[in-house]
């Protein structure tokens, strides 16, 4: 028998191969940290990040051009898949957009029925992030006790829309169906008891020096790079820049609530969980303030849950079985056959991390013309080497999951 | 940067002091947290012996309807196939013979109505588009299986008992007091 060990010196490189001083390490797909689905090559000198560079498109699944086959009311289900840690923002986007393109007022009341849902899932996009970030550091803890809060809010969305994370939430023009008494007991539950829950996360993490110390400075950003990618969101905020969607331009009545504009300095790991953090509690006072303003509405007014829009809001199932006019338009809708505008239209939501942008171009058919998804992790991502260049390899993984870096939005 | 907005509020971001130095007092401070939930009731259920109950108005599985008198309440319309997003659905039309007025509630039915469940990404369209409360997706959630072919759901698969028939079995399929308004959750 022969000796099987293959000898270091007995190895022959290729013809003209060059030794390379750094090693290259695939960071992902199947990393934990990356969801599987995206792919970071990395440099590596020894655990210092020489060069990173990204590949996205591993779950690409064409929604741009899926909608391009779609009825507006069918994109929907498309836009829970975006950012699936807080799909209620993206359909609320969506029927906003349509809204715009349709020219449809709404309700105050609908306004803040959507803001109060648009808050939850932002409160529960934060909370995974901010709780991840505690993961990547090597507390696990404090993300099961936060999940349990996230448990309720998605009762809550199942409530309403009979799904919890796929929501498919909402109507062009308003709500599938009112709120019933377990949605707003159980939001009365999350208000009261989500703040105990968020103390004990910051308890854990918060001051801890293990955590401070892997956090500070990871992964920072100036102000003026992170415009330069076109950063927004609590990304941005951490840099120091306070824009957000929400005061800038504001949709859905937004201008009639109270709120401040967390900022950070220097754009690292610690200032955006700070900032996360603080747009968790500014969520729940504008929460508060939406369910104070929908209590004041009184007789008929209360009962509003959407736009009276009969071309393009499905009309009562009663009458779909018994009256002609409402079968005709319920048939109208359905098969997308109403008449839709011309002309394009632009509009932005304060996403869970970031402008959520959409891009509609109608050329009256019945489906979009071009359907266009501004996906602000797409964004962040561009700069993930930047950000990264230089630091351990452990920064990197938290970085990633500090961006709140979401596969299914990255891809679309 | 200048500010953008009077809202502005710089976060909390102050050095850490001596006793977040020394570190220990802070982690007792986290162990506190964590033991206080040892004595905590538990937020977890024991599945599959216990099972959460599912709001009213859940997207489950599929069921086809069938009117008081047991008859199949699909009119073959289509438009169920039309607004699912995933094309999940497909089926025949037939017309009703006489004699069948006791099957098939209108003159037109469904001879064959298939529902791909892999394709089918419980969005609740089909239920809403169809105009004769003929399709509604239940309480259960569906269920795993071995071959792909199994989750092709036949017209026979999706079908509620018959409520003439087999009542109980009805109700507990329907799973809903009588009158109620699946499409507002009104209990
Ligand atoms: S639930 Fe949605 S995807 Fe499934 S069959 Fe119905 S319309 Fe199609
Ligand atoms: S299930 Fe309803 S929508 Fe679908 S074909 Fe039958 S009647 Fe029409």
């Amino acid at each position: 028998m022969q000796h099987l060990e293959i000898q270091p010196q007995n190895i022959k490189l290729p013809e003209g191969s060059i030794e390379k001083q750094t090693t290259t390490l695939n960071l992902g797909p199947t990393h934990p940290a990356t969801h599987g689905v995206f792919q970071n090559i990395l440099e590596m000198d020894g655990e210092r990040i020489v060069s990173a560079e990204q590949t996205v498109g591993y779950i690409h699944r064409a929604f741009e051009k899926l909608a391009e086959r779609r009825p507006l009311y069918q994109i929907t289900p498309l836009t829970d898949r975006l950012n699936y840690c807080s799909s209620p923002i993206n359909n609320m986007g969506w029927h906003m957009t349509c809204e715009k393109l349709l020219r449809i007022q709404l309700p105050k009341r609908v306004d803040y029925m959507r803001i109060i849902i648009m808050e939850l899932a932002r409160i529960t996009d934060h909370l995974i992030c901010n709780s991840v970030v505690g993961v990547d550091a090597g507390a696990f803890t404090g993300f099961l006790y936060v999940m349990q809060y996230r448990e309720l809010v998605y009762e809550i969305y199942e409530e309403i829309c009979g799904a919890r994370l796929t929501t498919n939430i909402g109507r062009i023009g308003g709500f599938e169906r009112n709120f019933n008494n377990t949605v707003w007991t159980k939001l009365e539950k999350f208000l009261d008891e989500y703040p105990k829950a968020l103390g004990e996360l910051d308890g854990l993490l918060l001051r801890n020096r293990i955590f401070m110390e892997r956090t500070i400075g990871a992964g920072p950003i100036s102000a003026d790079r992170a415009l330069n990618y076109g950063f927004t969101g609590p990304n941005l905020r951490a840099a120091g820049v306070d824009y957000d969607v929400r005061v800038h331009t504001p949709y859905s009545s937004y201008e009639d609530f109270d709120f401040i504009i967390p900022t950070g300095k220097t754009g690292d790991c610690y200032d955006r969980f700070l900032v996360r953090d603080e747009e968790m509690k500014q969520s729940l006072s504008i929460i508060r303030q939406a369910y104070q303003k929908i209590q004041e509405f009184k007789g008929p007014e209360a009962e509003v849950f959407h736009a009276d829009v009969p071309e393009y809001y499905l009309p009562k199932k009663e009458d779909v079985y018994t009256k002609m006019e409402a079968l005709i338009w319920h048939f109208k809708i359905i098969m997308g056959e109403v008449e839709m505008p011309k002309g394009e239209v632009y509009h932005c939501v304060e996403g869970g991390n970031g402008e959520l942008g959409f891009y509609l171009i109608s050329d009256g058919g019945r489906t979009p013309y071009r359907l266009h998804f501004r996906r602000p992790c797409f964004i962040y991502y561009q700069a993930y080497s930047e950000i990264t260049k230089g630091s351990m390899l452990s920064d990197a993984v938290i970085t990633m999951s500090s961006l709140n870096l979401i596969a299914g939005e990255m891809d679309a | 940067m200048q500010s953008l907005t009077n809202r502005n509020k710089p976060v909390d971001r102050a050095p850490m002091n001596f006793w977040e130095r020394l570190y220990l007092p802070e982690i007792f401070k986290g162990m506190i947290i964590t033991l206080r939930h040892l004595f905590k009731r538990k937020a977890t259920i024991q599945y599959p012996e216990q099972k959460r109950e599912f709001s009213r108005v859940w997207r489950g599985l599929h069921v086809l309807n069938r009117d008081e008198e047991g008859r199949e309440r699909c009119t073959a319309c289509g438009l169920c196939a039309l607004a699912c997003p995933a094309e999940a659905i497909t089926m025949e039309a037939a017309e009703r013979e006489l004699g069948e007025e006791n099957l098939y509630r209108e003159e037109k039915y469904a001879a064959k109505y298939e529902i791909n469940m892999l394709r089918c990404i419980f969005c609740g369209l089909c239920e809403e588009a169809c105009p004769k409360d003929a399709v509604y997706l239940s309480e259960t959630v569906a269920p795993a299986d071995y071959a792909r072919k199994k989750f092709i759901y036949t017209k026979e698969d999706l079908l509620i008992p018959n409520p003439v028939t087999e009542p109980e079995a009805y109700a507990k399929a329907k799973g809903l007091e009588p009158n109620e308004n699946r499409l507002t959750g009104k209990r």
